[in-house]
């Protein structure tokens, strides 16, 4: 949308296709990614602070810059940022350094371009993909092998088992994202992200809104297996064996520093706003108001999308903090045994509703 | 502008592919392959087979060659593999590559291409569904049962009890 705008606008100032080209990519990547960056500083700060409330603790505190990190502690992820990136960018000496080196820029490659697809509103979109849905999580598969690239280019046994653990868990949890994902595509009927959510304006018997999440039984269950197979595809709590610190020391993370290590950071809260941003689209209404037919406006839409995805990874932040850790037999358990049986049978749920009740 | 991008994408998908080939480090050419079927992705959006790009991400990149690298992983060290037979037979190689390549060359000439009109087609999605559940729906599902039965033949080859 924002592309095709930006070199629609270009082409009535004059006829210079490569250069309209490159500014209507540039112009639009910016802001994305100072998006990024503000969303993850917004949620190192959250998560600090949640966590800190569900201990029974305060979290960061500390009155004006200096020594301490500002009111409430609000400046506490501008000092972490500053310090990652003056850090020491340490390079192990019997590490493969080029792919050492690339391995972040790889899985900050596959956020990025989740991100570009994500609908903040009716017009705020950088492209409107008619394949949108899938293309968020094909794309949500080139992040794996960034994270198998640094296992494996570390060269240091437990980087080498958090990647493995890594892969095999989000090759597993892609089948159950997957197939619950394809009831909002055939509710909807669309997989075009923009043509989803105006399905799902209006309302049922005039209370609910008409959201995918409501439509029926099936599409309820399908929204909780698809939240928690995302929260699992981004290797949060309780699905971090990748990177456990208690028995991996920081798995596949282990020995990056600095920069390379905040580029890790930035991509996994990317991923998260993608997840969530997804599952809002295709369960929640996207930017549609949860009161039908007030507060409609673009303006009104960016607020609700936001809010709701906030919510959602407030949840993954709540889950963080509540649940302990599966272990890997248990994890492979609940994915195969428990989650692809039910979204099957979801499918076929959402098939016979939709024949005979419509 | 869609030539630029073309050539730029035609460029890092023979580049890789080159990489892939030559590559003395197994690893090497495993990620370089990555770069081979992103472009090969982007060859499909040129052709407006919008879904089929995708495809190519999610079964290549997210499937099949996360396999390879693990496959690579499992069995190799770091320091790499030496690899003690660097003949390439490049007298006989010539030879079958220029044959190859003058017979690509001659179907190339001889086809009578269909040329389609570079429109966007309103959707792909909806054509493909309705060529796959109604024209071609015998080989469709010919074609599942074959995949179970290989799903089936994996999982009991791989266990070692009863």
């Amino acid at each position: 949308m924002t592309v095709d705008f930006l070199i629609d606008w270009f082409s009535t100032i004059g006829n210079f296709p490569i250069l309209a080209f490159i500014l209507a990519v540039v112009i639009s990547g910016i802001p994305l990614f100072l998006f990024m960056a503000l969303n993850a500083m917004v949620a190192v700060y959250a998560e600090r602070k949640v966590s800190a409330f569900m201990m029974d603790r305060i979290g960061p505190m500390g009155q004006g810059p200096g020594l301490h990190a500002g009111k409430w502690g609000l400046l506490q992820t501008v000092a972490d940022a500053i310090k990652l990136l003056v850090k020491e960018d340490t390079i192990p000496q019997t590490s493969d350094k080029l792919l050492f080196k690339m391995a972040p820029f790889i899985i900050f490659i596959g956020a990025f371009l989740g991100l570009a697809a994500v609908p903040f509103n009716s017009s705020l979109q950088v492209v409107d993909f008619n394949v949108g849905v899938f293309y968020i999580i094909a794309v949500g598969s080139i992040g794996v092998i960034g994270i198998v690239m640094a296992g494996w280019s570390s060269n240091n046994k437990w980087s080498l088992y958090g990647a493995m653990r890594s892969a095999a868990q989000i090759i597993s949890y892609e089948i159950p994202a997957g197939l619950s994902i394809i009831i909002p595509i055939m509710m909807a009927g669309t997989m075009n992200l923009q043509t989803m959510i105006q399905f799902q304006s209006g309302s049922i018997w005039g209370i609910l809104p008409n959201w995918i999440i409501f439509n029926n039984p099936f599409t309820f269950l399908a929204f909780f297996i698809f939240f928690i197979s995302a929260v699992a595809e981004t290797n949060r709590t309780p699905f971090d064996i990748p990177e456990a610190e208690s028995e991996l020391v920081a798995g596949w993370m282990t020995e990056y520093s600095g920069f390379r290590w905040a580029v890790f950071f930035l991509s996994e809260y990317a991923n998260m706003f993608v997840v969530s941003g997804l599952a809002v689209a295709g369960f929640l209404g996207g930017w549609q108001s949860p009161i039908p037919g007030m507060f409609d406006s673009a303006g009104w839409g960016l607020f609700w999308f936001m809010v709701k995805v906030i919510f959602l990874i407030f949840l993954m932040m709540w889950f963080r903090w509540t649940f302990p850790r599966l272990r890997v037999d248990q994890l492979m358990h609940v994915c195969w045994k428990v989650f692809i049986p039910i979204a099957m049978f979801n499918i076929f749920g959402v098939g016979i509703w939709k024949l005979i009740i419509g | 502008m869609a030539n630029f991008v073309f050539w730029l994408i035609v460029g890092l998908t023979i580049g890789s592919a080159i990489l892939v080939v030559q590559s003395k480090k197994l690893v090497y050419s495993a990620y370089a392959l990555l770069f081979t079927l992103l472009g090969v992705t982007g060859l499909y959006v040129f052709l407006w087979a919008d879904f089929l790009a995708v495809v190519q991400v999610v079964v290549y990149v997210g499937g099949i060659l996360i396999l390879i690298i693990f496959g690579i992983m499992l069995t190799n060290k770091i320091t790499s593999v030496n690899i003690s037979n660097t003949s390439v037979q490049k007298s006989i190689g010539s030879i079958v590559l220029l044959v190859f390549i003058a017979g690509l060359g001659f179907m190339v000439y001889k086809t009578p291409w269909v040329s389609v009109a570079n429109s966007e087609p309103a959707q792909t999605t909806e054509t493909i569904g309705r060529l796959l559940m109604i024209d071609y729906l015998l080989p469709f599902e010919v074609a599942s049962l074959l995949l179970l039965g290989a799903l089936i033949a994996a999982t009991t080859l791989s266990r070692k009890d009863d």
